[in-house]
């Protein structure tokens, strides 16, 4: 069970999330859709604390930080209890594709090598990218590179995986091979939130959709209600834009 | 103008080679030294320790203000003066410390510039798995600094070289000292020199090589 009370941004006089609530169930799927520059991305930023909330309390199980409070060590604990799959990919540069699954395993996690081997082996298997295993980022696809970052999150095994757009950076041709690993990720009820524009996936995969607007959640529901028969006038206006 | 004696020049050289290991052995010990103090340096310049930063940038700002023959100097006769567990300094330890300091400050410069042209995103993803700073900096972003800062490092290197021939003013007899020895035998001023400066060409046009296939080594993880 994750809760979020009160989140809360600023950048100058500029909020761009003002208090946020939210709860999400173990294996919830969550999709979170809206206008750009509505606190979407900040969302899961500040859900992973990349960036600092100004104020509010993020609960995962039995761990809690308050931004009023967080000191440095729990925000180590809450960032290995999340896993983050970035627009940009963001792999590291200079590992490889199986040393970019290794390495928190190794360094935050403490596995022995070659328990972290095994694991990263079974990763790019499952990814379909064995034989890129000694590949450095810079030789990979987009595709390829988002499916390692995808893996790199996987093997966290974290409470909660945060997606900030996995697609939107990629070409065309390789949307697809994305977003059917992500699918694949969300039939094991991992719990997920997910920032997308990808309307027809967040409707197929998610549980409930969350449509955001000037920082706040305007609405949220099924994604058959949401998209279907929206409350809110925003919402619909949204969705007949973007469809 | 008189012709030069070549039989004398021929004759030098495998003299002045004697020395090489010690202008080696000076520039490898200052260059690792000076390595670790710059890194240090870079690192805290980045990160900003209160205090301690204020001693670092007036440690660069010194180091790359004045000449290095002056600070040379300063630390072999100067300091000694009023520091008495200074008095028994030899030559080649004041100038490696010498030239130790002087190079990390411009170093130090090299690999904080390159710090910072690292990609944010390697922060973030470094952040996002759950290393600490120190891990981030140490795993991640620090092996991306160095390939950019590489060729940089390499180039302060044989500068290095170079410099050391200052130590003979501090008593040393290294290649260039040695040669000053040859030459006010012989007063074949010319031919001394010359013969000093060619080996230096050398050893630097040798070090060039190798620090284009260390470039090379680096970028592995760029190539495509």
């Amino acid at each position: 069970m994750i809760s979020i009370l009160g989140l809360t941004k600023r950048y100058g006089t500029n909020t761009v999330l003002d208090a946020i609530d939210l709860e999400i169930a173990a294996g919830e799927r969550v999709a979170v859709i809206g206008p750009s520059g509505t606190g979407k991305s900040t969302l899961l930023h500040c859900l992973n604390y990349l960036d600092r909330p100004d104020s509010g309390v993020i609960r995962i199980g039995d761990l809690t930080v308050d931004a009023a409070t967080a000191r440095p060590a729990d925000i180590l604990a809450l960032r290995r209890r999340t896993a983050f799959v970035f627009q940009n990919y963001a792999l590291f540069a200079n590992k490889t594709a199986r040393e970019n699954i290794t390495e928190a395993l190794i360094t935050v996690q403490r596995k022995p090598r070659d328990e972290a081997d095994l694991r990263a082996d079974a990763i790019l298997r499952e990814i379909g990218l064995s034989d890129k295993a000694e590949a450095y980022p810079a030789a990979l696809s987009g595709g390829q590179q988002q499916r390692i970052g995808i893996g790199r999150a996987m093997a966290l095994d974290a409470s909660l995986m945060l997606f900030d757009e996995p697609t939107s950076s990629l070409d065309p041709q390789w949307v697809g091979e994305v977003l059917d690993l992500m699918r694949r990720v969300a039939e094991r009820r991992q719990t997920m939130v997910i920032v997308t524009h990808e309307m027809q996936f967040a409707r197929e995969i998610a549980d409930r959709v969350i449509f955001m607007d000037g920082g706040r959640i305007v609405e949220q529901g099924p994604p058959a209600q949401l998209f279907d028969a929206p409350r809110d006038k925003r919402t619909e206006s949204f969705l007949r834009r973007v469809r | 103008m008189r012709a030069l004696d070549l039989n004398y020049m021929l004759g030098l050289v495998p003299v002045i080679l004697g020395y090489v290991p010690l202008t080696i052995g000076m520039a490898l010990a200052a260059m690792a030294g000076a390595l670790v103090l710059a890194s240090l340096m870079a690192v805290e310049r980045v990160v900003r320790v209160p205090v301690l930063d204020l001693f670092v940038k007036l440690f660069i700002s010194f180091f790359r203000g004045t000449p290095l023959l002056v600070q040379l100097f300063l630390f072999y006769y100067g300091l000694p003066q009023i520091l008495p567990v200074l008095a028994g300094i030899n030559g080649v330890t004041a100038a490696i410390i010498g030239l130790t300091l002087h190079f990390s400050a411009y170093m130090a410069e090299s690999i904080r510039a390159a710090i910072l042209g690292v990609d944010r995103s390697q922060w973030e993803a470094a952040k996002s798995v759950g290393m600490t700073q120190t891990q981030s900096m140490r795993r991640i972003i620090l092996p991306q600094a160095a390939r950019v800062a590489a060729p940089t490092l390499a180039n302060y290197f044989i500068d290095m070289i170079k410099s050391t021939s200052l130590a003979f003013t501090l008593g040393v007899t290294e290649m260039m000292g040695a040669t000053q020895k040859e030459a006010a035998g012989s007063f074949l001023y010319f031919e001394a020199f010359l013969v000093v400066a060619v080996l230096y060409w050398v050893i630097v046009e040798m070090l060039s090589l190798l620090q284009k296939r260390l470039e090379l080594r680096l970028n592995k993880a760029l190539a495509r």
